[in-house]
């Protein structure tokens, strides 16, 4: 550094340019578009199945095996998030993306689809419509912001359901997964005992349980998370609106 | 009446004085070379880098003073942000300056601005290392011993029949040993301090790591490597002592490329020591060679919770090497092309 001009008292300033907000290109938004677009048809799908069964059978019971196949498949389909956030072309953090599809993924098919005696059970069906109208109403806020016309109604739902449906949906898992214990426990499930060639072992019953402990940090945080941000969120645009 | 003692006195004073000496003619006074440097003093005034606060003023600072005096004289008005969890620097989004920086080098004027940011409690990395190393040592030992409610009672106190599980513990303790007499005499760190929020992560993990290790091998139920037996246990030892008299030499080249108390940085080259050579190939060698250990160690106790620990530790190396790498050929121009962070040609 060279030693600064003798007098000068002012310090030199810094210029800061306006960040310009690098979005995703025309060929990444269209991909974007249509993949928002196919979930959201994805998940209307499921809710129409979930709709029809209840009328068909006119209980709520036992409606998991009318939408298992699309839940599965959409569900399992939402992984490419992790991707499009790795890749760059959705501003999201890979981590917490990660960590929110995979816990999905994870009741999905390492609870729900391999513990079959607990697909009857009602706490099945509470997380099950909780997840739809969540998903539906996320893909198409997706889907209307990457178009740039997003309608304020889908906005406040996206911010405003979750009130409701979070606390629902958690509420499903925590029984679904409770459920399963005294079956994993029984049937030693994924499980591997000692000894073994490997010298390792594990125990799916207790990672069940561990599983079941950690919703009691996370879930407040993630609940607290989107408050705040639907403070943020809807509440700019109402100042907006009273100008 | 005055004026007569006037004249009077003066010329008493002519009388009674002695004859002047004439002073010597003054020596001509060569004209100075130098134009006579005022000293400027600084003014320092540290804002918030937040809030812009001003949080302190200080005047008639001497302009050779290094940033870490300028830290001593802000503790002294603020006594609980102690130096080393004052972060300085002339822009709030800004780098933090080094301690050695001199103010009057820095493109300030005489009265210098500086943003100030709160890095948090700190620690020592002496601290940090050496919780962190004493846990796996002590905890290892505990189930080796088999200390009472970790196994079924009946196996208390008792010890494998394996002799693999003896050579394991006794490479193991010897592994945390050496980092933490390392860590006492041979490093030469560049901070003094880290967050303290790290001890609580660096010893969850170490420490986690240690204890489910450490069940496996010595649990009664443990099974001695099947795949090629003895053999595979001796040629496992011998990767293991070999990495860790390399990661040794490494720690020592690089103790050698610093005078004590100094925070300078040099390229690391190959000494006469022949583990030292892989610096050849290598930017980052004491990981190449504690990874070296670890698959050594591995392939000792054929236990996968090892395996999975080298995997993580492998993980987090690369990433530093990969820092490190970047800063050498940052810093240095002539930097050998030839080297790779952490594996040779491959990573």
């Amino acid at each position: 550094m060279t030693a600064p001009a003798m007098g000068t008292t002012k310090t030199t300033h810094i210029d800061v340019a306006p960040k310009k907000k690098k979005g995703p290109g025309a060929l990444a938004t269209a991909y974007l578009v249509i993949y928002n677009v196919v979930m959201t048809a994805g998940w209307l799908v499921i809710a129409v199945g979930l709709v029809r069964a209840y009328l068909a059978r006119g209980s709520y019971h036992g409606l998991y095996y009318s939408i298992e196949k699309p839940l599965k498949f959409f569900q399992t389909g939402a992984l490419l998030e992790i991707l499009h956030c790795a890749v760059g072309i959705v501003p999201s953090s890979v981590v917490l993306t990660g960590f929110q599809v995979l816990s999905r993924v994870f009741l999905t098919w390492a609870v729900t689809h391999s513990v079959r005696e607990v697909q009857s059970e009602d706490s099945v069906l509470l997380f099950v419509s909780a997840w739809t109208i969540t998903e539906i109403i996320r893909y198409s806020f997706y889907t209307f912001s990457l178009l740039n016309h997003l309608p304020y109604l889908i906005k406040w739902a996206r911010y405003t359901f979750f009130l409701v449906l979070y606390p629902m949906g958690v509420t499903g898992e925590l029984l679904t997964i409770y459920a399963a214990l005294p079956y994993v426990q029984k049937t030693g499930l994924y499980s591997i005992t000692l000894p073994n060639k490997y010298n390792f072992s594990f125990d799916y019953h207790t990672f069940l349980i561990l599983t079941m402990v950690s919703y009691i940090p996370l879930f407040p945080q993630l609940y607290f998370h989107m408050m705040r941000q639907r403070k943020k969120v809807l509440c700019h645009v109402e100042e907006f609106k009273t100008e | 009446m005055d004026a007569v003692v006037f004249k009077g006195a003066s010329h008493k004073e002519s009388l009674l004085a002695p004859a002047p000496v004439l002073p010597p003619p003054p020596a001509k006074r060569p004209k100075a070379k130098k134009a006579k440097k005022a000293v400027v003093f600084f003014e320092v005034e540290i804002l918030d880098a937040k809030t812009k606060d001003k949080l302190c003023f200080l005047d008639k600072v001497e302009p050779n003073a290094t940033i870490g005096e300028i830290k001593s004289m802000f503790h002294k008005s603020h006594p609980h942000w102690y130096p080393t969890r004052q972060s300085i620097r002339l822009d709030p989004k800004g780098k933090s300056l080094k301690d050695e920086d001199i103010l009057q080098h820095l493109p300030v004027g005489t009265t210098a601005t500086f943003y100030f940011r709160d890095l948090g409690a700190q620690i020592s990395w002496v601290t940090v290392f050496l919780t962190e190393y004493a846990g796996p040592l002590l905890l290892y030992l505990m189930f080796y011993f088999r200390v009472p409610f970790i196994y079924a009672p009946k196996y208390d106190f008792t010890t494998s029949k394996h002799w693999v599980v003896h050579l394991a513990c006794m490479c193991h303790s010897f592994h945390y040993l050496k980092r933490l007499l390392e860590t006492l005499f041979v490093h030469r760190f560049s901070h003094g301090t880290m967050p303290l929020r790290n001890i609580f992560k660096n010893c969850t993990y170490y420490w986690g790591f240690a204890a489910w290790m450490a069940y496996y091998i010595n649990h009664p139920l443990y099974t001695p490597p099947t795949i090629y037996g003895e053999q595979q246990v001796k040629m496992a030892l011998v990767i293991f002592l070999f990495c860790q008299i390399g990661n040794f030499s490494i720690h020592i080249a690089l103790r050698n490329l610093r005078p004590p108390g100094s925070k300078t940085r040099k390229i690391p080259y190959p000494t006469k020591n022949p583990f030292t050579w892989i610096f050849l190939l290598v930017s980052c060698p004491n990981y190449t060679y504690e990874l070296g250990s670890w698959l050594g160690f591995t392939l000792m106790t054929q236990c996968l919770p090892v395996a999975f620990f080298t995997a993580v530790g492998f993980i987090q190396m690369t990433v530093w090497a990969k820092g490190k790498h970047r800063s050498y050929l940052k810093e240095f121009r002539d930097y050998p092309p030839l080297r790779s962070p952490i594996l040779p040609f491959i990573l």
